[in-house]
């Protein structure tokens, strides 16, 4: 007889050949009969802040990591590192894929050994300022979004605890840069930034200030990679997510270099039907775009992506027809993340996907024309994005290595002068993106072309365009500024810049105050 | 030559605004803040002197907030204040 | 060749940082102002930096224009010896209602020309802003060597007239004309008034195409966006290029055969129809879309 019963010898052979137990009803759980929406409130990832960070098992000495997607608006950073100071630790690697000025309370935490070390692609405002000054004895290490991605990837950066703010999740975890319920009290889009430390962090903690029911999908990260859920107040102020360096300029001067911009695309050679472009952060940069739209129409070329920050200009040009795809690893603004949450053609992006140098998918590759801005350019095409011409740390490296890299042509706009400050110079304060990665520079005073790229110096002089050399700006600028003297740089390394290979660009000093 | 205390200029982006006091012994004490202190502030320091020696002035507190000028409205508006602290106009009449 | 004149600057002569960007946008000239827009408390400040920005900053081959305060001020004499020490190209009357007026101002560069051993230098532009200055264009245009162009002032104007700008500028069309007769008959430059309104491109374009149509060699203008508009107005179309480059060519091969005679397909080309040919070529290659190697 094959019953049950009988086969129970077997099945106890079959369990010690496999190394496996043999099942035993009266030791399983019982059946939940509990309805559902009651029971996901049970779920036990819910939890406080703090049973939260206690659960994680973070250590002193461990590293924890945040992102950026709510910019200036942000109130996770702070909120989870007062929490962490009140707890008691001490000595923690904060690993975030941005700082802004919001973030001036980090000092105080760093003074008391709270935070001891701080990866970032940026940092801004008065802990910028203080770290130049040279507050931490490590120094900071800068990485750009790419790399970042990267490095989480292959565990260069490993994450123990990450804390991730987002606009919606329900009690399993399934989270959102936006939320769809009526409850809905922020909104930052993308949380592309957000995602190489949701899966690959040992362990995941998401912060929300919209706690919704399951299932909360489509979502962007996924319960599987999350560890526990925490309700809190706010994560973020979304009517900041356009402030920091995204500024919807009525600037003359932005207006100007934006039109140059514009025509340098247009008349490049890569302006054809099924061309891809991305804007970086900076007044001239992001209006580059709207000054293109025209040309797009008049010629009936039709972008096949934007890619990168997406902004409101990007969404209506979309919606018009001129640009099939939206990837977006960033939402620019509150237009953007609204379009990312309606529209399944605006894709969200991983880091690593959106620019790692290593990854052969990743978006970049198949970037046709970046825009990008610069605090300064020297004369051999090298660009600083991340410390100021007063030697203080005053930006962020972003996608800008990444994109200029990889893209098939590279157009930084900076103007010559910012009050009497020179963008163009001899060698810039800080190299951030190599020369070579270059290929043309628009300022007020006229168009250079990295002598790499003759083709695109001759299609932008057959159309008209001044071009003039770097060399020239340079001494332009010095003319009618006069000469600056040296900054008084101490000998304190603060800050190390990784380029997207791993390898080391640069160091900053510290600056005496 | 005797001062009475005047300001000109603004703390617009590209401006200097530029105070002349009394000063009770010899010599341009200048105070400079400026966005631009550590690459600039030897320049602005010697147009706002040069400026005041070449019309007589000599002796006065300088009290200089700079945001970026550049060397033509420093002397502009070092000038200015200067005609108005004398009450000596630099055009005929 | 001709001194393009299709966008003249209005800058603040209180405004550092405007007097110093404003050569970026490219206008055909810059006007720093030193009436309206100063006020009276700052007459001698701006002053100062107006004389020390023409001194000192690099404006390129930009023609640079003051409007000074009328000599009827306390400020005018003071403004037309700063700005002549300075080297200015052109001063602008504002409010200018006779010939007499244009006199005194010449009356008083000549003295300071002397003085500094540049006679002859300053040019003068006048605008005109009442009814009165409309009927006097004739005699205002013709009332100094010096003149360089006539201007509409509107704003005034208007008010003078009682009534209001519109849309459409009807209640324009008598002084624009008239201005436009007035410097053609003395042989100097038409400008017209400024257009206020920045969000409001459309109204001004058809404003600019208005004045084009009348004559103007050009327009004040307040925002260095307005300038590609005028530009893009002021372009001559490929046709009218293409004839004009015909016409120049014709010019050359009678001048290398010694003849008078100038003829384009067999037909003779009259004097107007040279000047005209210029003014084309001056404007194309201002405007970039024909480049100096293409003349020859």
């Amino acid at each position: 007889m094959n019953t049950l019963n009988d086969r129970k010898t077997l099945v106890s052979q079959v369990a010690e050949a496999m190394g496996k137990r043999v099942y035993n009803d009266g030791a399983e759980n019982h059946k939940e009969t509990a309805p559902r929406l009651e029971l996901q409130h049970e779920s036990p990832k819910l939890v406080s802040l703090e049973d939260a960070i206690r659960r994680s098992g973070l250590r002193d000495g461990m590293t924890i990591s945040f992102h950026h997607h709510f910019r200036g608006g942000d109130k996770v950073v702070n909120m989870v590192v007062a929490k962490l100071a009140e707890m008691g630790f001490k000595d923690l690697h904060l690993a975030a894929s941005s700082l802004q000025d919001v973030h001036a309370p980090l000092i105080e935490h760093i003074r008391n050994g709270v935070i001891t070390q701080i990866s970032t692609s940026g940092l801004r405002g008065e802990l910028a300022k203080e770290i130049s000054h040279g507050l931490m004895a490590k120094p900071v290490i800068f990485r750009s979004h790419g790399a970042r991605g990267a490095a989480i990837a292959s565990g260069e950066l490993h994450i123990d605890v990450a804390f991730l703010g987002a606009s919606s999740a329900d009690p399993l975890g399934n989270a959102c840069g936006y939320s769809r319920s009526e409850n809905a009290k922020s909104i930052c889009g993308s949380l592309g930034y957000a995602l190489p430390d949701a899966r690959y962090a040992d362990k995941v903690v998401v912060l929300t200030d919209d706690l919704v029911n399951y299932p909360n999908t489509p979502n962007s990260i996924s319960e599987h990679d999350v560890d526990f859920v925490v309700e809190v107040d706010s994560v973020g102020d979304s009517s900041k997510i356009a402030s920091g360096a995204i500024r919807d300029t009525k600037n003359p001067r932005d207006i100007l270099l934006a039109k140059q911009a514009a025509k340098v695309i247009v008349n490049s050679g890569y302006f054809n039907d099924g061309f891809s472009i991305q804007t970086g952060s900076g007044g001239a940069s992001l209006a580059a775009v709207k000054y293109i739209r025209q040309s797009m129409i008049d010629r009936n070329i039709q972008a096949s992506f934007a890619l990168g920050g997406i902004t409101a200009h990007m969404v209506k040009m979309h919606e018009e027809g001129l640009i099939g795809r939206l990837i977006d690893v960033q939402s620019f603004d509150k237009v953007a993340a609204e379009s990312l949450k309606n529209d399944p053609r605006h894709k969200e992006v991983a880091a690593y996907e959106y620019a790692s140098k290593q990854e052969q998918g990743s978006a970049t590759h198949y970037l046709d024309i970046v825009i990008l801005s610069a605090l300064e350019v020297d004369v051999h095409f090298n660009v600083n994005v991340l410390v100021g011409s007063d030697g203080i740390i005053r930006g962020a490296i972003g996608g800008h290595p990444d994109t200029a890299e990889d893209s098939a042509l590279s157009i930084i706009v900076c103007p010559m002068l910012r009050g009497r400050i020179p963008c163009i110079v001899d060698e810039v304060t800080t190299l951030i993106t190599p020369g070579r990665t270059v290929d043309v520079v628009v300022t007020e005073y006229g168009i250079a072309v990295n002598p790499n790229r003759p083709e695109i110096a001759e299609r932008l002089r057959e159309a008209g365009l001044h071009l003039v050399t770097l060399e020239e700006l340079r001494d332009r600028a010095l003319k009618i500024i006069g000469t600056p003297a040296p900054l008084p740089f101490g000998e304190k390394v603060v800050g190390v810049v990784l380029n997207r290979g791993g390898s080391v660009m640069d160091v900053i000093k510290d600056i005496k105050e | 030559m005797e001062l009475k205390m005047a300001t000109a200029g603004t703390m617009e982006s590209g401006d200097i605004m530029i105070q002349l006091a009394p000063s009770d012994h010899p010599g341009l004490d200048i105070h400079l803040q400026s966005s631009v202190a550590f690459q600039f502030g030897d320049q602005i320091r010697e147009v706002i002197r040069e400026t005041l020696m070449g019309l007589g002035i000599t002796k006065a507190e300088v009290y200089a907030t700079d945001k970026g000028a550049l060397d033509c409205t420093i002397r502009a508006r070092t000038t200015a204040a200067a005609v108005r602290a004398t009450g000596n106009d630099v055009w005929s009449e | 060749m001709k001194r393009l004149r299709r966008t003249m600057m209005f800058v603040p002569g209180n405004n550092p940082g405007m007097m110093q960007d404003a050569y970026i946008y490219g206008p055909d000239s810059i006007m720093l102002d030193l009436e309206d827009s100063v006020t009276m408390a700052e007459k001698d400040t701006a002053r100062l930096l107006v004389y020390n920005a023409l001194k000192s900053i690099d404006y390129g081959k930009t023609e640079m224009v003051v409007r000074i305060n009328p000599l009827s001020t306390p400020y005018g004499k003071k403004d037309v010896e700063a700005v002549v020490k300075a080297g200015v190209d052109v001063i602008r009357m504002p409010k200018t209602e006779t010939a007499e007026e244009v006199v005194e101002v010449e009356r008083e560069i000549e003295r300071v020309e002397r003085e500094i051993g540049c006679l002859g230098r300053t040019q003068i532009m006048a605008a005109i802003e009442s009814t009165l200055g409309v009927v006097n264009a004739y005699a205002i245009a013709t009332a100094s060597k010096r003149m360089m162009g006539i201007a509409l002032g509107a704003e005034d104007y208007c008010a003078n007239l009682k009534t209001q700008r519109s849309p459409e500028g009807m209640e324009l069309l008598m002084a624009r004309q008239t201005i436009v007769v007035a410097a053609r008959a003395a042989g100097i430059d038409a400008l017209d008034t400024v257009y206020s309104n920045l969000n409001d491109m459309e109204t001004f374009r058809k404003e600019v195409e208005l004045i084009h149509q009348l004559g103007f060699d050009g327009k004040s203008i307040i925002n260095p966006r307005q300038i590609e508009i005028i530009n893009e107005v002021f372009t001559p179309t490929q046709k009218a290029i293409d004839k004009a480059l015909a016409v120049i060519a014709a010019i050359k091969e009678a001048e290398s055969k010694g003849s008078g005679v100038i003829a384009v397909n067999g037909k003779m080309v009259d004097r107007p129809v040279v000047i005209r040919a210029q003014r084309v070529i001056d404007l194309a290659l201002a405007s970039g879309v024909i480049k100096k190697e293409d003349l020859v």
